[in-house]
């Protein structure tokens, strides 16, 4: 198991890699000079030169990503043009509300949608089968900011219910935390919902029809214990595969979601980045996230072997 | 010796379905098909015929009539520059189509050629896969973002960002048809008769792809017009100056509170749009029932 | 009073082209402690024919009509919550493949202890206890340790062998065996059935059991019901039926074993599979006898009307037109 998980960790080492040169490359994508980029059109030539020494422009391209991938291993991600503060403060000071919205999609989502999907399965061909499609066709097909406005109008500015906008951190209690978390999270958990109820549907359809399936209902065992004990740990690897690689749509939602709600997130920080071609932060933002993005992904494939016995490492 | 047989019961315990012609069924057996191509053609139709359709021009800035209410004149109301919202909705199906389509197109080309020939070629396998497990490793609105702020606003690069984020998904689409392809007897008999790897390619492979290709790409294009507007409703799309539903959320993002229309009215478009899409994408995997095909 | 009778019991399934009749007007009665093997090819509507006494078949797709009394209880009738506690209780039921019908994912005791747990209301604790006696009782050596090992560590035989615990752990008045030796090895096979056969003597339960193998028959059954293309064509003791068959269909059976020139155990000469023709569609409605258009003795009569299936001697029934004309022969 320990020397799996090495492999593992060694085998993620390419396409971490890769994630770092695509990151460190952005700056260079760019027709024209960085520095001047960098700079902004107002700059003086004698700015310019400043940021091109800064960002030691004048060395070739393999020492400043090795450099900068040695600053990076270290946890310096560099500093932002626009604050002057260093990328990693600006993250950690962003962080807690972007994990927190994305932690609580993740458990509606799953709550949701797996019950869903478990439902249509069962139902196969049926009204509620059908339903349940179609709900996952509109979780597919309406955009998080959508849905974010649709919630947003609805819940807060006609209803009153809840805050129409902003975050407010743990810190200050549990209540106004939620209560301005909630409809971000529904936003962004639609289309992850869509996902994953569809493939639990799928998955539990290929399970439903084995065997041992039959043999369960053979022994008296109802509706209930058949689906959600004897099947659902059957169907759950493309489940949770999936719960992995959705992850790349919460991310993305995210930043979409933020700046809907006015989260000020990490998705918050990326967006107003671009806006002021602050490279550093945009760097930073994008390697952290695809970071932990193949993290999460690989801890999900270690958790295959306490879904199913047969998967040995 | 007696005969019962008329005291045993007979019948059928099913009745038998009814017969229907060929439009019918058609239309019964793949609803989605129909809806969701009937939608989209309808959408295809208000983008090429938009400057028909539009009542105003969509750049006209009329400071008088800012922040309108929809009315007789301006359908949708005025924005807070006194645009028609009507027409620039209108208009914003054009680069929303344009982007869907396009990327699909390129999307699915790069995923082809990079697809078929890492399923041909063992040697070429390992370094494609790797480069599309890095390339898939990235978010892919992550991606287009990162990409839009390097390359800067225009409808090319934002399809141009789109397809590099979506096509490693059709890559390995490609691949794995190709892969369970290759095992099949008639493709060793192409070998063994001695056709090139090309030609064994053009003539035997592809034609066997189509069906999941074509899921694939209906779902590439759907993500692309989401990613589209998520790019410029962030303001990192395209420029301003031209209409996409978006960027016309983008800007009425401010007075949302007081004026939801401004963005009620690109953002049904815009999911009428998708979901005709993927209703077509989905109507074509049950009719093809290429499982292979992935959203993710 | 017989455990179980089945009488013009009917199951069609819904099928792309219409019905499929897979079972048409199957009768029969079953006493306490007796086994009674139903034979047939791939097809003739025997496994459907357990399935529809468990009620095990997709609701939507399969309908059955006909009486089913189960210790007096039609258990057509009944609703679902009822029937739940008849089946894995009163009635177990043995699956041909060990290997599938496991669930791979639980442990061997989880799933015997499950349903002492559901139906005999035991605690874990009990259950567990029980599970261990049970795989003791189907000769599984190192019951203690086997009871926490998941499906993929055990072999075919001791899969089937715990499918068998799993079906006697409630002491169910009827066992339904579907093919339980077919995946299995020649000497496995035996080994399953003499452990069959020795926990009927113990417990008394009825048995049916459903094969497509005559060797399994003659060793284990009492009487046998001989079914084709959805319907019961002959049911006689087994001596009998081997001794003097009547329906041309069942002489077709014998006469391959006998012509193979092997012993009844030979597994694979024992296939029911040398009877010259096809087995008709079960999607066509079969207006008159199921087995004329294989049949040497078919006349018009044959092909237009359904033979009744009667007793034409105590304790030997079939269904034939052309009965008498074998019997004074």
């Amino acid at each position: 198991m320990l020397t799996f998980v090495c492999r593992r960790l060694l085998s993620t080492i390419p396409v971490m890699l890769f994630i770092a040169l695509f990151v460190f490359s952005l700056l260079y994508l760019a027709p024209g000079d960085p520095a001047a980029l960098i700079a902004g059109d107002q700059a003086s030539q004698t700015e310019i030169d400043a940021i091109r020494v800064t960002l030691g422009l004048d060395q070739p391209f393999y020492i400043r990503f090795v450099g900068w991938l040695g600053h990076a291993l270290r946890g310096d991600l560099g500093v932002s043009i626009f604050s002057q503060l260093p990328v990693t403060t600006l993250i950690g000071q962003r962080l807690e509300p972007t994990l927190s919205l994305m932690l609580l999609t993740v458990i509606i989502s799953v709550c949701i949608a797996v019950p869903m999907g478990v439902l249509a399965a069962a139902n196969q061909g049926r009204w509620i089968d059908r339903i349940v499609m179609a709900v996952a066709v509109f979780g597919f097909s309406v955009p998080v900011f959508v849905v974010g406005y649709l919630l947003s109008w609805v819940f807060a500015i006609r209803l009153d219910l809840l805050p129409v906008q902003g975050y407010t951190p743990l810190a200050e209690g549990f209540a106004p935390f939620l209560a301005n978390l909630i409809l971000p999270a529904i936003a962004l958990s639609c289309v992850y919902i869509a996902l994953i109820a569809r493939i639990t549907r799928t998955s539990m359809i290929d399970v439903l029809s084995q065997d041992y399936i039959r043999t369960a209902r053979a022994k008296g065992l109802g509706q209930g214990p058949v689906l959600f004990i004897h099947a659902l740990k059957n169907a759950s690897v493309p489940i949770v595969t999936v719960i992995g690689i959705g992850i790349a749509l919460l991310i993305g939602g995210a930043v979409v979601t933020e700046t809907v709600f006015a989260i000020p997130g990490v998705g918050r920080l990326v967006v107003d980045a671009i806006l002021r071609r602050d490279y550093p932060v945009i760097q930073g933002v994008v390697l952290l996230f695809s970071v932990a993005y193949v993290l999460i992904n690989l801890a999900i494939d270690l958790l295959y072997t306490v879904l199913d016995p047969r998967v040995r490492y | 010796m007696t005969i019962k047989s008329n005291m045993i019961a007979t019948g059928d315990l099913f009745p038998s379905e009814p017969r229907r012609g060929r439009v019918a069924t058609f239309v019964r057996r793949h609803p989605t098909i129909v809806a969701g191509g009937g939608i989209l053609f309808l959408m295809v139709l208000i983008a090429v015929f938009a400057q028909w359709i539009a009542t105003i021009d969509p750049d006209k800035i009329a400071p008088i009539k800012r922040n309108r209410e929809p009315t007789a004149e301006f359908w949708f109301g005025t924005d807070m520059l006194g645009r028609d919202l009507f027409s620039r909705v209108v208009y914003g199906a054009r680069v929303s189509l344009l982007v869907g389509f396009a990327v699909a197109v390129c999307a699915t080309f790069l995923g082809l050629v990079t697809g078929l020939a890492a399923g041909a070629y063992r040697r070429l396998d390992m370094v494609i896969m790797r480069l599309m497990d890095g390339l898939m490793s990235v978010p892919p609105i992550l991606l287009a973002i990162a990409l839009m702020a390097a390359v800067g606003g225009s409808v090319f690069n934002v399809i141009l960002a789109i397809s590099i984020a979506e096509f490693p998904r059709m890559s390995r689409l490609v691949r794995g048809l190709v892969l369970s392809i290759r095992e099949q007897a008639y493709i060793d008999g192409a070998i063994a008769s001695g056709s090139s790897m090309p030609k064994i390619i053009v003539k035997h492979i592809l034609p066997n792809t189509l069906g999941p290709i074509m899921v694939q790409a209906t779902y590439i294009c759907s993500a692309a017009m989401i990613t589209e507007a998520a790019l410029s409703f962030i303001g990192a799309g395209t420029p301003p100056s031209i209409p996409s539903w978006g960027g016309i959320m983008n800007e009425g993002r401010m007075l949302w509170q007081i004026k939801p229309y401004i963005i009620l009215f690109p953002a049904v478009f815009l999911s009428l749009t998708v979901l005709a899409v993927n209703l077509l994408g989905d109507g074509l995997r049950d009719a093809l029932d290429p499982r292979a095909a992935s959203r993710i | 009073m017989p455990i179980l009778n089945v009488s013009e019991l009917r199951t069609h399934f819904r099928g792309e082209r219409g019905p499929v009749r897979a079972v048409e007007n199957v009768s029969f009665t079953l006493e306490s402690g007796e086994t009674i093997a139903i034979v047939g090819e791939s097809g003739s509507g025997k496994s459907v024919t357990s399935l529809s006494i468990m009620r095990l078949l997709a609701g939507g797709r399969a309908r059955s009509s006909g009486r089913i009394e189960f210790l007096g209880r039609d258990i057509l009738s009944l609703g679902e919550a009822e029937m739940r506690k008849i089946r894995g209780n009163e009635i177990g039921m043995i699956f041909q493949e060990p290997m599938t019908s496991l669930n791979p994912v639980l442990t061997i005791g989880r799933q015997i202890a499950e349903t002492l747990i559901l139906h005999q209301h035991l605690s874990r604790a009990q259950a567990r206890a029980r599970a261990i006696e049970m795989l003791r009782l189907v000769d599984i050596p190192a019951a203690e340790q086997r009871i926490d090992e998941y499906p993929h560590q055990l072999s075919g035989g001791m899969r089937q062998r715990v499918m068998i615990a799993m079906a006697l752990a409630c002491e169910p008045k009827l066992l339904i065996a579907d093919e339980p030796t077919t995946a299995l090895d020649v000497t496995i096979q035996a080994q399953v059935l003499e452990l069959m056969a020795d926990l009927q003597k113990r417990t008394g339960t009825a048995i049916i059991l459903i094969t497509h193998d005559l060797g399994v028959v003659a060793d284990v059954a009492d009487r046998v019901i001989v079914m084709y293309a959805g319907r019961t064509v002959e049911e006689a003791t087994t001596k009998d039926l081997f001794l003097h068959p009547l329906h041309p269909y069942t002489r077709g059976l014998l006469a391959t074993i006998a012509k193979l020139g092997s012993s009844l155990d030979d597994n694979a000469a024992s296939r029911l599979t040398e009877i010259p023709g096809q087995v008709p569609s079960l999607h066509e409605s079969i207006p008159g006898c199921a087995f004329a258009s294989r049949c040497p003795l078919v006349t018009d009569l044959c092909r237009h009307t359904a033979p009744s299936f009667e007793a034409v001697e105590p304790d030997h029934k079939v269904a034939c037109h052309h009965v008498e004309r074998r019997l004074q022969a």
